[in-house]
């Protein structure tokens, strides 16, 4: 069993060159940042940002955010307003459900027919969404009522009810929490390490937020609040990923005080590289498997986390270590010389 | 390191034990737990509404209306404090943000501001200076209260209405039932196995106000015309109790306060369901004088501004007690005798966001997270095994001790688990790892720089030491904000993350440290074996 276990086949010395595809990387990087800015800000090219910018109300922040709430397609959580999922015995006639929903709040009403996720359960479901208004509670209490028209035996199984005034916190909340803790990184790493590896590191971290939400934006997929614990956890991924490599790369500037930056870069990820293939493997494994069993609540949380987790370990290598080439760093202790980049990005 | 401090081991073991004891619950029956030694925690993870099934509301104490009242109220003292000073005055009311009234003589606004000196004072606090007194030239004074009372108040506000709802929802105290307060004007009420609200919403909805008023003998025409008389008002009858709409003087003469305790009975003639209610003292007497003095009128009883009943009073009733008439059942005489006894809201309250999940979708929920995590668990697993053979085993043990810790301290602390809290967990499972991974990692470099296995093995320990603090570091930082901003189901999430990275920490290097010296010290390798 020559083979096992597999970290043998793992090559113990890997000399990939990283830095030499850092301006590749760079301009690649680049470009995906801009196209999900723009697509957040355009709501994929649908909608003008300015006029949207002159209709808002409130400070330019808010502003910027009713800009953003174009850009996706949000979930009740952050749009307000009520989904109730029904199942029921009998087919669902969407059109009567649609007619029933018109009746009971005028505008603003969706209809879907949806697959039933408790397969022992009754056969057909179907989600009527409405508008948020004042009484969205009190349309659902309507509806419950009414829902015999539709067909025998069906039922209420999940109601969101989400007032606009909540949904408005819930989503300004969850972008200064986004916010705060990319701060709170920045100080730490600078904390422990040098000013140029906390900018590095936000770099790395801006840049997969940014790409996780492009991701949201032009795909369309639906942004709940869950996809904002799975931005949280990407940044905690990410950034661990990113301080493994510093760690690394700081031990090694003490190591060989006289190799240039860039080889020692190179170096440092090489070194890094097998726990970086070994920890993402798995945590890609497990996240596929949450993607495939763990029912459509978490899907949204799983295509958000294998994406990031992915551009995670791609930022700590192509983002975060070579922006420490671009400002340099103190080396040694003694020498006070700062190294300049030979081959900046 | 090859020798392990005993006291390292020691910990371990009681860690583990301890973690084991506190995880229990949640693997025995009800039944076999309930005949356990006391000393035996009982106490299971406590299951989100999301996978128990249930409702949640989130209820907003309407500031303005509150504000309004209260403002009314400080109207009123002013009113009477003038009086009292013998000051004439007119135009009394509430405009904007403030309670205003005019003397008829501006030049005796020195005896009006001694008058009035201390309603500026809170009467529970103490505090002074609650609000401001302005005064206008033409002998106009307003009285605005101060944004930190007013936060006061809707503080105070949200508390009071949350023993009110206890007791109307859970009048018995034996539903799991949960009400606690958000912020300042915010309740949270969550009831597990609650699958439609309904009655839960009425509950809550109403005020449930209670007051006496004089009723103002109009002609049908008058009534019919809109026009009422000053000082009175139109109400309509309470459903399903009152009949008939009448007109009332507007201000009540007594209100619910008073009301010591209502309960359903019979009427000892008609036989029917009536509402019996018992008074204080002071509304006792009250009544009695309001019933002789007003022998042959009406009066009624208002619910929330809706007339319950409004008998003509045939003979003084100076005993406290009285009882309601109506077209009552058992079950709409009970219902309303709890919205009495439970008290009035002392403002109204909002819905302000809703959330129900069946019963059926949470067993839904649990069942396909159940999966995802034991899919999870393998695939790490069977990854470390494939990866690290011998070292990978050492990783798997520590991985168990991890979830068994995982389980305890979320049974333990008693936080929810959610689904993103199952999400959580995987996550976790799979990070969990990465300690042993940098750990295992370092082992071989060091091996290769030359080392042989026992200082590669020390080596590896030590130096992957920093990076496993400063990398878990972060992501306790990550959760912390996301317990500060998250809601609901995502602070879930954010328990799971903080405990899963603390606890595997504390595995993936303590226990597998002492695994992998006690392995070295039985068999003397020449080489590592990864």
């Amino acid at each position: 069993m020559s083979w096992w276990p597999l970290i043998r086949l793992l090559p113990k010395k890997t000399n990939f060159t990283y830095v030499k595809f850092a301006v590749f990387a760079a301009s690649f990087s680049i470009a995906a940042v801009g196209a999900s800015l723009v697509s957040m800000f355009t709501g994929g090219l649908r909608e003008n940002p300015v006029a949207i910018y002159q209709e808002s109300e409130g400070s330019p922040l808010a502003r910027i955010g009713s800009i953003m709430e174009h850009g996706f397609d949000l979930g009740i959580d952050f749009r307000g307003g009520s989904s109730i999922l029904i199942e029921s015995p009998s087919p669902i006639d969407l059109g009567d459900l649609r007619a029933l929903g018109g009746r009971l709040q005028e505008g603003g009403v969706e209809v879907q027919g949806t697959a039933c996720r408790p397969t022992d359960s009754p056969p057909y479901c179907a989600i009527i969404n409405f508008e948020a208004t004042e009484g969205g509670s009190q349309v659902v209490e309507e509806l419950r009522s009414a829902l015999p028209q539709i067909g025998d035996g069906a039922r209420i199984i999940n109601v969101d009810v989400v007032s606009g005034r909540v949904s408005e916190e819930l989503f300004s909340g969850g972008l200064i929490a986004l916010g705060l803790a990319m701060l709170l990184m920045l100080i730490y790493i600078w904390f422990r390490f040098e000013w140029q590896f906390g900018a590095g590191a936000i770099m790395a971290l801006l840049h997969d937020v940014i790409l996780t939400l492009g991701l949201f934006s032009i795909f369309r997929l639906e942004f709940n609040l869950t996809i904002i614990a799975a931005l949280l956890t990407i940044i905690g991924y990410s950034i661990n990923d990113t301080v493994v490599v510093y760690d690394r790369l700081r031990e090694n500037l003490r190591k060989y005080k006289k190799m240039p930056l860039p080889e020692l870069v190179d170096l440092s990820l090489n070194e890094t590289l097998s726990r970086t293939i070994i920890t993402g493997s798995t945590a890609l494994f497990a996240l596929v498997g949450l993607y495939y069993f763990g029912g459509e609540a978490l899907e949204g949380f799983a295509i958000a986390m294998i994406f990031g987790i992915i551009v995670g370990t791609y930022s700590s290598l192509y983002v975060a270590a070579p922006a420490i080439l671009i400002w340099g760093v103190k080396r040694g202790r003694e020498g006070e010389t700062r190294v300049t980049p030979q081959t900046a990005p | 390191m090859l020798q392990v401090a005993r006291w390292r081991i020691i910990l371990v073991a009681v860690v583990a034990v301890l973690g084991i004891v506190w995880a229990l619950p949640n693997f025995i029956s009800e039944r076999t737990r309930e005949s356990w030694p006391d000393f035996m925690p009982k106490q299971g993870i406590n299951l989100g509404l999301d996978l128990q099934g249930g409702s949640q509301l989130l209820l907003e104490v309407d500031v303005e209306t509150l504000r309004r009242q209260y403002l009314d109220n400080v109207a009123d003292q002013m009113a009477s404090r003038l009086r009292e000073a013998e000051i004439r005055y007119t135009g009394r009311g509430v405009v904007g943000d403030a309670a205003r009234i005019r003397l008829v003589d501006a030049t005796q606004m020195e005896q009006a501001r001694e008058a009035l000196r201390d309603v500026t004072r809170s009467r529970v606090t103490g505090a002074t200076d609650i609000y401001t007194l302005s005064e206008g030239e033409d002998g106009l004074i307003e009285a605005r209260p101060t944004p930190v009372y007013l936060r006061d108040l809707s503080r105070q506000a949200a508390q009071q209405s949350i023993e009110v709802i206890r007791r109307r929802i859970d009048p018995t105290g034996t539903s799991e039932v949960s009400i606690q307060r958000q912020g300042d004007q915010r309740i949270v009420v969550q009831a597990p196995g609650v699958s439609n609200p309904e009655q839960l919403k009425d509950r809550i909805g109403q005020t449930a106000l209670m007051t006496f008023h004089m009723v103002r003998e109009v002609s049908p025409e008058e009534a019919a015309s809109g026009l009422t008389p000053p000082g009175a008002m139109v109400v309509q009858p309470y459903p399903g109790v009152g009949d008939r709409a009448d007109v009332v003087e507007r201000r009540p003469r007594f209100t619910g306060e008073r009301l010591v305790r209502a309960s359903p009975s019979t009427d000892a003639q008609t036989g029917e369901w009536v509402l019996s209610f018992q008074l204080d003292s002071e509304g006792a007497r009250i009544f009695c004088r309001i019933t002789r003095d007003f022998t042959g009128d009406r009066f009624a009883i208002l619910l929330d501004n809706q007339v319950l009943t409004a008998p003509t009073i045939n003979e003084p009733i100076c005993g406290g007690s009285g009882q309601i008439s109506g077209n009552f059942t058992l079950e709409s005489a009970r219902e309303l005798a709890v919205m009495l006894n439970a008290g009035a809201l002392p403002a109204p309250l909002n819905i302000i966001d809703e959330r129900t999940v069946s019963a059926s979708l949470g067993q839904d929920a649990i069942d396909s997270g159940a999966v995802a995590s034991l899919v999870a668990v393998a695939v790490t697993v069977g990854f470390m095994l494939l990866a690290y053979g011998l070292f990978g085993i050492f990783a798997c043990v520590a991985l168990v001790v991890n979830g068994v810790l995982i389980i305890a301290a979320m049974s333990l602390i008693g936080a929810a688990l959610t689904l993103p809290g199952i999400a959580g967990l995987i996550l976790t499972i799979a990070m969990a790892v990465d300690a042993n991974v940098l750990i295992y990692e370092r082992m071989r470099e060091e091996a290769q720089a030359g080392r042989g296995p026992a200082l590669a093995i020390d080596a590896g320990f030590n130096r992957a030491m920093i990076t496993i603090i400063d990398a878990n570091l972060t992501t306790i930082l990550a959760a912390m904000i996301l317990f500060q901003f998250g809601a609901g189901p995502v602070r879930g999430f954010a328990w799971t993350l903080s405990i899963g990275v603390i606890t595997s920490v504390f595995t993936a290097v303590l226990v597998t440290q002492i695994l992998v010296a006690w392995w070295f010290r039985w068999s003397r390798p020449k080489t590592l074996p990864i």
